[in-house]
């Protein structure tokens, strides 16, 4: 097992460094250079324009400079933000638990409501209840976050008044108060992100169920007398869940554009509302950075599934 | 002769094109046909629309402001008192024609790697196929917004404000995308590559790309027609979430998501402003999905169970 988790990550630097070299490259064909004013204004001598050119490596060559822009990042030196007038770095590390806290709960809460669905509706393919559940999850991945975001606003805090619309980091009070204020504040991002979530894994909860639900060795496990709850908990569900973990790990890139709108609705103070309000206050190297950090839990939270996997499958990290 | 007439008449069974086998199969998911005549009548609205509702999309008038749905405006006015119907029945030409647009790159582009992955039996294989797994752990929204951020300026100055955006749009969005499809059309390719017709056609002499576009591809499209659908509402919420990111069309193009921008400071005095257009987003999304899954039913013919 541990030799399988080295070899995966293993795996997970080359698609790293993949990553990188894709945004380096984007970064380096845009339009528009830091030193443009340099070279415009008049009290600039062009000497000491190519001089500090010189000094930052803009006229090294690509590869030199993505070797430089990349032991940079290594090193945990990701430049400063002009607007936040702090290391990049350090903002981001303020953000990244706020996110990680609210992405969390909502796959938490997608996988309690999929997984009961799922296999209930697996059970009794074509039933009213499978019927009804299929139509609900279609409908459910169809409606946009953003919009379930305002539908929910419009619901719960403009017409009953009984959830807050705003995320605040500042509660007032201790203890117990403070621990329902921020739970009641997290109701509406999660519910949104994790319904969204749960519609499409209700399918492939379904879907993967159904495979295994037929197969020789439940009947033997059904025929050996085991009870309805552990032929389905302790031997379908194990092998099932291994396609369904896949398709997981597939969707996490959609969570985290899902994450994004919902902290800029509700106005979290995550990465994702950083990124969107550092690109309205054109702030590169934290437009960078915050890119580069949600590629990095992206492979992060691939490698997570591949151990699971291998958990889940122990033939596979014999392989 | 009398040996070529059939043994009995109920021998002789109907047989129907490929085409009307399809509709055949497709007519029997009602939520599809529903849908795909929802889909059509959006169309129809968003494509004939301004010539029957001929009220200008920037026409302001001040003593309608935040109005509900009446005669004279349907869907109701926004805070400078413009027509919210008008104004969709723009946007959602320009929702559609990204998504179709965005589905046709992804589509292309995905086949073309696909196909070349399947066909190669050597290292251009594997590293296509590492460069498909590579694109499918990238963080879309956040290099979807970056791209824009870097290179909409650019693209302004030469295409003008609403060509430029529609272009990049239309790109980064299809060339984000084309990964699934790229992966069963390889997946195809693979199998059918090896198939007994393909080998007749090699033996009589047939050139690979005519092996491919011949023989090959006709038989790999029905996973690419379901997924490009598909593709086609993914391609409609993505534009709208940069559009209410605020980062999409310029802010006078009122396409769908941009509407649903400027209405959610609005919602507790006029949530009309926000359900309308968020409810047509919903409705073409839903409804293109939904014929997505019909076309699965009509079009994969070895579903089991």
């Amino acid at each position: 097992m541990s030799q399988y988790i080295l070899r995966r990550l293993l795996i997970a630097v080359p698609s790293l460094l993949g990553i990188s070299l894709v945004l380096f490259v984007v970064l380096a064909l845009a339009p528009g250079d830091p030193f443009s004013e340099l070279a415009t204004n008049p009290n600039v001598p062009p000497e000491v324009g190519a001089a500090l050119r010189a000094k930052f490596g803009l006229d090294d060559p690509i590869y030199l400079r993505y070797v430089h822009w990349l032991s940079a990042m290594v090193q945990g030196d990701w430049g400063f933000s002009f607007v936040s007038r702090m290391n990049v770095g350090a903002l981001i590390l303020q953000r990244v638990p706020v996110t990680l806290y609210v992405i969390g709960s909502a796959q938490l809460l997608a996988l309690v409501i999929a997984i009961p669905i799922g296999v209930y509706a697996a059970m009794r393919p074509y039933s009213l209840f499978d019927q009804v559940a299929n139509t609900l999850a279609f409908i459910g991945f169809s409606l946009p976050t953003f919009f379930t975001g305002l539908l929910f606003i419009l619901v719960f805090s403009v017409k009953l008044d009984w959830l807050p619309f705003v995320y605040t980091t500042d509660i007032k009070g201790t203890g117990i108060a403070w621990l329902g204020e921020q739970i009641r504040q997290a109701i509406m991002p999660v519910m949104v992100l994790g319904l969204f979530q749960a519609a499409s894994m209700t399918r492939f909860v379904r879907s993967a169920v159904l495979d295994v639900i037929r197969l020789d060795y439940v009947t033997t496990a059904r025929a050996k007398g085991l009870g309805q709850a552990t032929v389905i908990v302790k031997h379908v569900l194990r092998n099932a869940m291994i396609p369904v973990v896949t398709l997981i790990a597939l969707q996490i890139p959609a969570v985290f554009g899902g994450a994004i709108v919902t902290e800029q609705i509700f106005r979290i103070p995550g990465i994702g509302s950083l990124l969107i309000s550092s690109i309205l206050a054109n702030d590169t190297p934290v437009v960078m950075a915050v890119t580069f950090v949600f590629a990095g839990l992206v492979v992060l939270f691939n490698l997570i599934a591949d151990v699971l996997y291998g958990w889940l499958d122990p033939r596979i990290s014999l392989r | 002769m009398a040996g070529l007439t059939l043994a009995s008449p109920s021998a002789e069974r109907r047989t129907f094109s490929p085409w009307r086998e399809t509709w055949r199969r497709y007519r029997r998911h009602q939520l599809a046909v529903i849908s795909a005549v929802l889909l059509l009548v959006l169309v129809v609205a968003v494509v004939f629309g301004p010539f029957l509702w001929r009220v200008g999309i920037n026409e302001i008038d001040f003593n309608a402001r935040l109005e509900g749905p009446s005669l004279a405006h349907p869907f109701g006015t926004d805070d400078l008192g413009q027509d919210i119907l008008a104004r969709m029945i723009y946007g959602g030409r320009i929702s559609l024609a990204v998504g179709l647009a965005a589905m046709m790159v992804s589509v292309i582009v995905g086949t073309l790697i696909g196909a070349l992955a399947g066909m190669s039996r050597g290292a251009l294989g594997h590293g296509l196929m590492w460069l498909t797994d590579l694109f499918l752990s990238l963080p879309q929204l956040p290099l979807l917004l970056l791209l824009i951020y870097l290179f909409r300026d650019g693209l302004k100055a030469v295409f003008g404000p609403e060509g430029g955006i529609f272009i990049l749009i239309v790109l980064v969005i299809g060339g984000l995308r084309w990964m699934p499809v790229a992966r069963l059309v390889r997946a195809q390719f693979l199998s059918l590559r090896e198939k007994e017709f393909v080998e007749a056609a090699r033996a009589l002499g047939a050139s690979p790309v005519r092996q491919v576009v011949r023989h090959i591809l006709p038989n790999a499209l029905g996973p690419v027609i379901i997924a490009g659908t598909i593709d086609v509402a993914a391609a409609i919420i993505a534009e709208s979430t940069l559009s209410f990111l605020g980062l999409g069309f310029p802010p006078d193009t009122p396409t769908w998501g941009r509407l649903l921008f400027d209405a959610k400071d609005y919602l507790d005095i006029a949530a009309h402003w926000a359900l309308f257009p968020g409810g047509a987003i919903f409705v073409a999304v839903v409804a293109i999905n939904f014929i997505g899954d019909g076309l699965r039913d009509a079009l994969d013919a070895r579903r089991v169970i």
